[in-house]
């Protein structure tokens, strides 16, 4: 097994994550004024919690600087304080600044004391002088812990390793008496005199007497109460400081003597108060009593409420669902295990069908259970791998923060459907592209505040960052209040870098985007911010190898929209298996709003090269996959063959055609970004139960890039007979 | 064998390298054999929709796709004879893995580093470029693919 | 017998950190994330040798689980031991007033840890 140190210090710093996570959510919560009562004291134990962890693992660096934010909170939390933006500005700027240090502590690099420094003075003058004075931070000692631990029975009650607490253990033997009287607060405690005495067996040879004389006759006897006291005498070389340290939790609720032998000299344990009265015990009368003593009975004062406990502080919240950690490889393997067992059980499928059994017989029976099964594993594996949205958002809420700090903007972030699960590759993987965006929305998409108010908009300019589930996708949106998008602008950038004829007559929506073009940085527009070198077009092509899209919509004056549709899962899809030229391919089923077999009477031709479907009454444009991939030339005759109803991202519909739909099934989608690269209308591969790659289609990608040619080039003069026939 | 000797084959040993040749179109190739995953008889790909004519398409290689190329059209060279060409070379390139059908694979050549020169500088023929070093061994002229530059050009332009 | 401890933290670190170091001690550990917690586990298992907690906790803090735990009859005698920041000397004063046994102060040195459980819970042979 691997070092369980090392293990605990890898599960801390995950801890640490949802600390800081929980860190912001209560600053988020004061900031809309939603805060309650527990709101400072959840992220007071958030900051303590990590200083806690910290010290065990001897992060001096991340113990100082949570332990002061802690002293800060804890003003707060006192009532000593009161929160107001610029507090709150602070504590947020303490989160960035203690996620750095979570970072770096846990990558093992030095970190930049400089560049907290404005920060760390901030929050030490709102730490009281009196507390300082104190040096508060000297109390709480980071230690880094080692747990080579001897067993429990072969480790001897000594402090070997620990600093002796007064003078040094003395190597010749010594005895000792101690007199050893417990008050009545020392049962009630929990304390057990049986075990202090065995503890302070190990330290030595020691004879134990027990003094029963308080006992009073049974009649009399209060059952609560305890009336015994012990008398010890110990030979031993550890010194009387190692002795009384046996005693230090009953310190104050027992009388206790330790005289040495010899000296005579009784030496009280530092203060105890009074209770001496209890004469020295007799030798001859008390008798010798071995450690197994009975235990006199633990002695609670009278129970009026035996039942209730006390009532919690605050019980809304949820109680904590119980959670394992699991390895994210286990994971990945089980996901890659029952893909397998999906592409398995086409298999069968497919040599039950070849086999030619009746549909009744319980093969088939059988067979379809097994299906239903193999799609409920592979959905709960999948849930598995799902994780909120929220960490991501979490991370854009400070880059809206640096990026507004940044250029001099009031920006507010929004955020909304935190808790929308997604495949957590695609969270990963999303970070960058999300990062570009908002930084965009801060940058160029909101004005500055002058402009702002000068157009009658409030200063603070607002983004809205949301997760949603959407038909069988999620979708995440980036909007701004801005000025929209500056389309006469954009158009002549796009025309002077020859990205578009300088005549073209574009519509909002085309023009919207050009600034996916590979090409169109706005280099006269390069800032800090968002001009790194990286487009849109680049964020355009890391949603796009999620199996992603992105769309914009924008309103002059009111601002602009970027949306990403994501797919659930990067694991499994639902398809519809088609058959064009030879070639079998996938269609997302969820893509797919209707199937139909052409007649005669459905196609029209529309341009030259072109035709469109009818369908009630409602022409839709017709594209040819076989065509469109390259399989074969336009078809002279449509007739007999499929097509498939799609709706692209506008709402516009197209009709795709097939020569035939030969099934549905699911399958285990394989990517050829990492094997190959991207195709236009392709969004992944699969392998099929006879083993063969199909290619997974992308229809909006198809349709974006298609030529819709669907008549033969050489018949362009002549109607299309077979539509006509 | 005393120590000397020892020491002067250790030395020699480090500078041979290990080739796989090969033959495409009647011409003799070789790639560095620690490149080489595994050869494996050609089988039906399925084609890849906007590609390069050199590219055949992808392969299911015990589950994961691999793309595959055909060699005598990436080196600028005419499809050969059908039947001959039935193997495929799956090779490692950076991150990538990637399948190369050839007509036949000869041999495993040690060549020492020494006996390897750059080919020279021809601007005439484009496939010059595909080819890293040159060799005789037993009188034939083994050309030493560069296989970076036999990677499709076309993943890197995405949208 | 097997000493069998409860311990009570927020923090799955320190939660951890305590197991380990119990495990490694020959010492059953159970665990719960908070009081309101705790008091659950506590309905499920045989009744602990000891209980070490955290103060600052969610839904039911250190001192609530001391107190309610001191307010039931079948488990008002269990040794409870706190964990806590704080030093040691108000520590003593506090942790003894809300009725617990001894105390611990964090970081804890393992070895200081189970001698503390000795203390006030024995060993299994003892």
């Amino acid at each position: 097994m691997a070092d369980p140190m090392a293990e605990i210090k890898a599960s801390f710093f995950i801890e640490c994550d949802e600390l800081l996570e929980a860190l912001q959510d209560g600053l988020q919560l004061i900031e809309n004024g939603e805060q309650d009562s527990d709101t400072v004291n959840v992220i007071f134990r958030a900051v303590h919690s990590i200083k806690g962890g910290a010290g065990a693992f001897g992060l001096t660096q991340l113990v100082d600087f949570a332990h002061r934010f802690e002293t800060v909170l804890d003003e707060l939390r006192a009532d000593r304080m009161q929160i107001d933006q610029s507090l709150l500005a602070l504590f947020y700027q303490c989160g960035d600044v203690l996620s750095d240090l979570v970072r770096e502590s846990r990558d093992g690099v030095a970190h930049d004391i400089a560049s907290v420094q404005p920060v760390l003075t901030a929050l030490d003058q709102l730490i009281p002088a009196d507390e300082e004075d104190t040096d508060d931070a000297v109390d709480f000692q980071p230690m880094a812990v080692s747990l080579d631990l001897p067993d429990l029975d072969d480790m001897p009650l000594t402090t070997d390793g620990l600093p002796p607490l007064a003078g040094g253990p003395d190597d010749t033997a010594k005895t000792y008496l101690i007199r050893f009287v417990p008050q009545q607060a020392l049962y009630t405690l929990g304390n057990e005199p049986v075990f202090l005495l065995s503890a302070l067996s190990e330290l030595g040879t020691v004879q134990v007497s027990c003094d029963d004389n308080a006992v009073p006759p049974l009649e009399d006897l209060d059952p609560e109460a305890g009336y015994l006291c012990w008398e010890i005498q110990i030979q031993t070389t550890k010194d009387e400081a190692c002795l009384s340290e046996v005693f230090e939790f009953v310190e104050g609720i027992c009388t206790l003597e330790i005289t040495t032998l010899g000296t005579a000299q009784p030496t009280l344990c530092d203060s105890i108060g009074a209770d001496l009265a209890i004469s020295p015990p007799d030798p001859e009368v008390a008798p010798n009593l071995e450690l197994a003593l009975p235990s006199p009975a633990p002695s609670p004062s009278p129970v009026t409420q035996a039942t209730a406990p006390a009532p919690a502080n605050d019980t809304r919240r949820e109680a904590p669902r119980a959670t394992v950690r699991v390895e994210l490889e286990r994971v990945d393997r089980l996901v890659n295990l029952v893909g397998e067992l999906v592409i398995n059980q086409a298999m069968l499928s497919q040599s039950v069908d070849a086999a030619g059994l009746s549909a009744n017989t319980s093969v088939h029976t059988g067979l379809e259970e097994f299906l239903q099964l193999t799609r409920d594993i592979q959905e709960s594996v999948m849930l598995i791998r799902a994780q909120p949205v929220k960490s991501l958002f979490q991370r854009m809420s400070r880059i809206v923060r640096e990026a507004s700090r940044d250029i001099g903007k009031s920006v507010r972030l929004r955020t909304d459907g935190e808790n929308t699960e997604v495949d957590k590759t695609v969270i990963e993987r999303l970070a960058d592209p999300l990062t570009h965006m908002i930084r965009n929305a801060v940058d160029h998409g909101l004005e500055t505040d002058a402009d702002r108010v000068a157009a009658g908009k409030p200063a603070e300019g607002t983004i809205e960052l949301t997760a949603a589930h959407r038909s069988g996708r999620v979708v995440i949106e980036v909007r701004d209040d801005g000025n929209g998008i500056n389309r006469p602008k954009v158009q002549s950038i796009a025309i002077s870098k020859g990205l578009v004829p300088k005549d073209a007559d574009l519509t909002d929506s085309e023009i919207d985007n050009l600034l996916f073009l590979p090409g169109f940085s706005t280099a006269t527009e390069v800032s800090n911010l968002s001009g790194r070198g990286v487009g849109m077009d680049v964020v355009r092509s890391a949603i796009q190898a999620l199996g992603g899209r992105i769309s914009i919509a924008s309103t002059p004056g009111m601002g602009t929209t970027f949306s990403i549709s994501l797919p659930l899962t990067l694991a499994v899809l639902d398809g519809m298996v088609v058959r064009v030229a030879d070639q079998t391919l996938l269609v997302p089923l969820n893509a797919i709003l209707e199937t139909q077999t052409l007649s005669a009477n459905d196609i029209r031709a529309f341009g030259p090269e072109t035709n469109v479907i009818c369908i009630r009454d409602s022409f839709v444009a017709m594209l040819d996959l076989g065509a469109e991939l390259g399989y074969r030339a336009p078809l002279q005759s449509y007739v007999g063959c499929v097509m498939l109803l799609v709706a692209t991202e506008d709402g516009s519909k197209a009709a795709i055609i097939v020569d035939a739909i030969e099934d549905q099934r699911q399958v285990v989608i394989k990517g050829l970004q990492d094997s190959y690269g991207r195709i236009p209308g392709i969004a992944a591969a699969t392998i099929l139960g006879d083993g063969q790659i199909a290619l997974i289609l992308d229809p909006i990608d198809l349709i974006a890039n298609s030529e819709w040619r669907t008549r033969p080039p050489s018949l362009e003069q002549h109607e299309v007979g077979a539509c006509n026939g | 064998m005393d120590e000397t000797d020892q020491a002067l084959c250790a030395a020699q040993a480090e500078k041979e390298t290990e080739l796989l040749s090969f033959i495409v179109g009647d011409q003799d190739y070789s790639v560095d054999i620690m490149s080489v995953r595994e050869i494996r008889s050609a089988s039906k790909a399925t084609p890849l929709p906007r590609s390069p004519s050199y590219v055949l398409g992808v392969i299911n290689l015990r589950g994961t796709v691999l793309p595959i190329l055909d060699l005598s059209l990436r080196l600028g060279m005419d499809r050969s004879a059908e039947l001959a060409r039935n193997v495929i070379i799956v090779v490692a390139i950076g991150d990538k893995t990637l399948g190369l059908l050839v007509d036949a694979v000869s041999d495993i050549l040690s060549v020492a580093a020494d006996d390897l020169q750059p080919p020279p500088d021809m601007q005439a023929d484009a496939e010059n470029q595909f080819v890293s070093a040159l060799t005789i061994f037993e009188d034939r002229m083994i050309r030493i693919l560069d296989l970076d530059s036999v990677l499709p050009t076309m993943s890197e332009e995405a949208a | 017998m097997t000493l069998q401890v409860l311990a009570v933290d927020d923090s799955r670190t320190m939660r951890d950190m305590v197991r380990l170091t119990l495990t490694n001690a020959g010492i059953a550990t159970h665990l719960a994330d908070d009081g309101v917690h705790a008091l659950e586990v506590l309905d499920g298992m045989p009744t602990p040798d000891a209980i070490i907690t955290d103060i600052n906790m969610p839904r039911m803090d250190g001192f609530g689980l001391i107190d309610a735990v001191r307010a039931r009859t079948d488990c008002r005698a269990i040794p409870i031991l706190v964990l806590t920041t704080e030093s040691a000397d108000d520590m003593k004063t506090r942790a003894r007033q809300a009725g617990a046994t001894g105390w611990i102060v964090k970081p804890f040195d393992p070895q200081k840890l189970v001698k503390a459980l000795k203390m006030v819970a024995g060993t299994s042979n003892g």
